[in-house]
């Protein structure tokens, strides 16, 4: 066990130096000019210049890229010259509310889908089943905006229930959550039906149908839990979905978070923190993969670490 | 065929070939279908306060901020739209299939070296990246294309390598390698048409995802530029006046979720048809 965790922190490293070098290379290498960029559209020829020079952008490639390497390791995320301020000083300060909306979101997610989906496999190829796959497959194939705005429509535009936009009380964070959880509840929906009709034909609910147990006591005690082993993976890996849902979702309901903060990064073309926030992003998924990958034999002993 | 023929037996599946048949012969004859060009602001098209008219006899489904027919620009915006999913998707599963393969038929250093950048690539949000790459350049259509293109490649990757791997252990290659055939002719003609059903089913399902990135793209201000017409910046473009005009958000983002459903209903039904390990599974 302790060797395996150390060879996947050593993997993890070499993936985020892997990630580092793909965002500096995008940013430094592709035929744009990334001075002009990181000023910002409306800076002058002499703001370019500054720039160029306080960010060694005359310095060759490999010493560009050791200068912000020793910034990343240092917490450095850059500076954005829009905003004034440290990349990493607005990414920390946005943080809690798109943690706390990720709490809600999954929570959704997972009451949406795992409920959906072990409906659906229970049953199977009934109307109710039918019902349910089409629907998690229309939420997987919808844009981010139309569920939000469909949300927002109903429930706070028409029925009032909710606010339109902010941040501050339970009642804000429901319907973005919501949003959040139908979109990515089709693909759990999808997940939990297949590892549920997995489950349900295996020997061991054979023999426990052949005991006589109770039927709740079959689906409860032996393939819900079963089933559900699959699901956690998902749950590592659907970080990176997350990073991408909340671009949207934040900013059509006016949620402060990092996904609302990239959103006007987009609007005033704000490179260092778009690039920031895709850094952040990408380490959550590598480290979101890597507890999933660790959790996982402590639920399923079969899964023997290697 | 015998593939077509099962997949018109599905009726879901059929459904989203009709549908996307439809959304081909609207883009294709935009000019001639639609009832007016674009462009064009008409002076009857706000009302007395300058806002966007509901649907109506004239103006189908209502006119967007700018008094333009909204059913013209959706009819236009199909083309863009489109253009954009399906070739950014073709060259992400040229990409695709060509790194796969490669490291697959390769495996030592050099295909393994190549596996490792397509894991990294899933370290990544998809869009996150595509938005980070969309940001450097003065977006236009072409940008889009190339950008999703890099970003969707990923998976196809991923699966044509499994697949090419357990392909080049079979007794098959092994007897041709053995009467002395090259790796072009191993490759052409004996790995990529065994690929062919697997590239078929992930080119379906792929469309579905580069027209989502299209149109968040496009939402987010840094897809398809106005004054062309693409569902994603019609969105964008009225979504300030979706509390008075909200069938200006409905329509275009309803019309991305009827083509990417549409797709994907054809390549669940393609996988079911094509991979007979899953056959009486789902």
């Amino acid at each position: 066990m302790p060797g395996y965790v150390l060879r996947r922190l050593v993997q993890m490293l070499l993936t985020l130096i892997g990630v580092s070098v793909i965002t500096f290379l995008i940013t430094h290498a592709l035929p744009a000019d990334p001075a002009r960029q990181i000023a910002g559209r409306t800076a002058s020829a002499a703001q370019v210049e500054q720039v160029r020079h306080q960010f060694g952008l005359d310095l060759p490639l490999p010493q560009q890229y050791l200068r912000y390497a020793t910034g990343l390791i240092e917490g450095d995320l850059g500076r954005s010259y829009v905003q004034r301020t440290d990349v990493s000083f607005l990414i920390a300060s946005r943080l809690p509310a798109t943690l706390l909306l990720m709490l809600g979101a999954i929570f959704c997610e997972l009451l949406i889908g795992l409920t959906a989906g072990s409906v659906a496999a229970f049953r199977r190829n009934t109307a109710a089943d039918q019902g349910v796959m089409i629907g998690a497959l229309f939420f997987v194939s919808t844009p981010q905006f139309l569920v939000a705005y469909t949300l927002l429509y109903v429930f706070s535009n028409w029925l009032g229930w909710f606010p339109l936009s902010g941040y501050g009380t339970f009642s804000h964070l429901v319907l973005p959550s919501v949003a959040l959880g139908l979109l990515g509840g089709g693909w759990y929906a999808r997940m939990m039906r297949s590892s549920t009709i997995e489950v349900l034909r295996q020997d061991f609910v054979r023999t426990a149908r052949a005991k006589g147990l109770s039927r709740t006591r079959i689906v409860l005690v032996h393939v819900l839990p079963n089933g559900l082993l699959p699901i956690i993976a998902m749950i590592g890996l659907d970080i990176g979905y997350f990073m991408s849902g909340i671009v949207v979702v934040e900013s059509v309901f006016g949620w402060p978070g990092i996904g609302q903060l990239t959103w006007q990064a987009i609007q005033t073309i704000d490179i260092p923190i778009i690039m920031g926030v895709t850094l952040v992003a990408a380490c959550a998924i590598v480290l979101g993969n890597l507890l999933a990958d660790l959790v996982a034999p402590l639920i399923d002993p079969r899964i023997k670490l290697k | 065929m015998a593939v077509l023929k099962a997949l018109f037996q599905r009726k879901l599946a059929l459904l989203g070939l009709i549908v996307i048949l439809a959304f081909v012969i609207l883009a294709l004859f935009a000019p001639w279908i639609a009832p007016y060009p674009f462009d064009e602001m008409h002076k009857d098209g706000l009302t007395d306060f300058g806002s966007p008219l509901p649907p109506s006899a004239k103006y189908w489904l209502g006119t967007d901020t700018l008094g333009r027919d909204l059913l013209s620009r959706l009819i236009f915006g199909a083309q863009a739209t489109l253009i954009v999913a399906i070739i950014a998707n073709t060259i992400a599963v040229a990409i695709g299939t060509l790194v796969g393969v490669t490291a697959g038929y390769l495996r030592g250093p050099g295909g393994s070296a190549l596996m490792r950048f397509t894991d990294l690539m899933t370290a990544f949000p998809a869009l996150l990246l595509a938005i980070l790459l969309a940001a450097m350049f003065n977006p236009s259509l072409w940008i889009v294309v190339i950008v999703i293109a890099m970003v969707n490649w990923v998976q196809v990757a991923r699966v044509t390598y499994t697949e090419t791997i357990s392909l080049s252990e079979r007794e098959f290659i092994t007897a041709e390698r053995s009467l002395g055939a090259g790796a072009p002719r191993i490759l052409f003609r004996h790995l990529l048409p065994h690929l062919v059903p697997t590239i078929t089913v992930y080119a379906t399902l792929g469309i579905a995802t580069t027209s989502l990135t299209e149109a968040t793209l496009s939402f987010l201000g840094i897809g398809v530029q106005p004054p062309t017409p693409s569902w994603g910046n019609m969105v964008n473009e009225n979504q300030t006046y979706f509390e008075v005009a909200p069938w200006l958000v409905f329509f275009p983002s309803g019309c991305i979720a009827l083509l990417a459903l549409s797709f994907n209903l054809i390549g669940d039904a393609l996988r079911d048809i094509l991979d007979p390990t899953l056959r009486g599974r789902h």
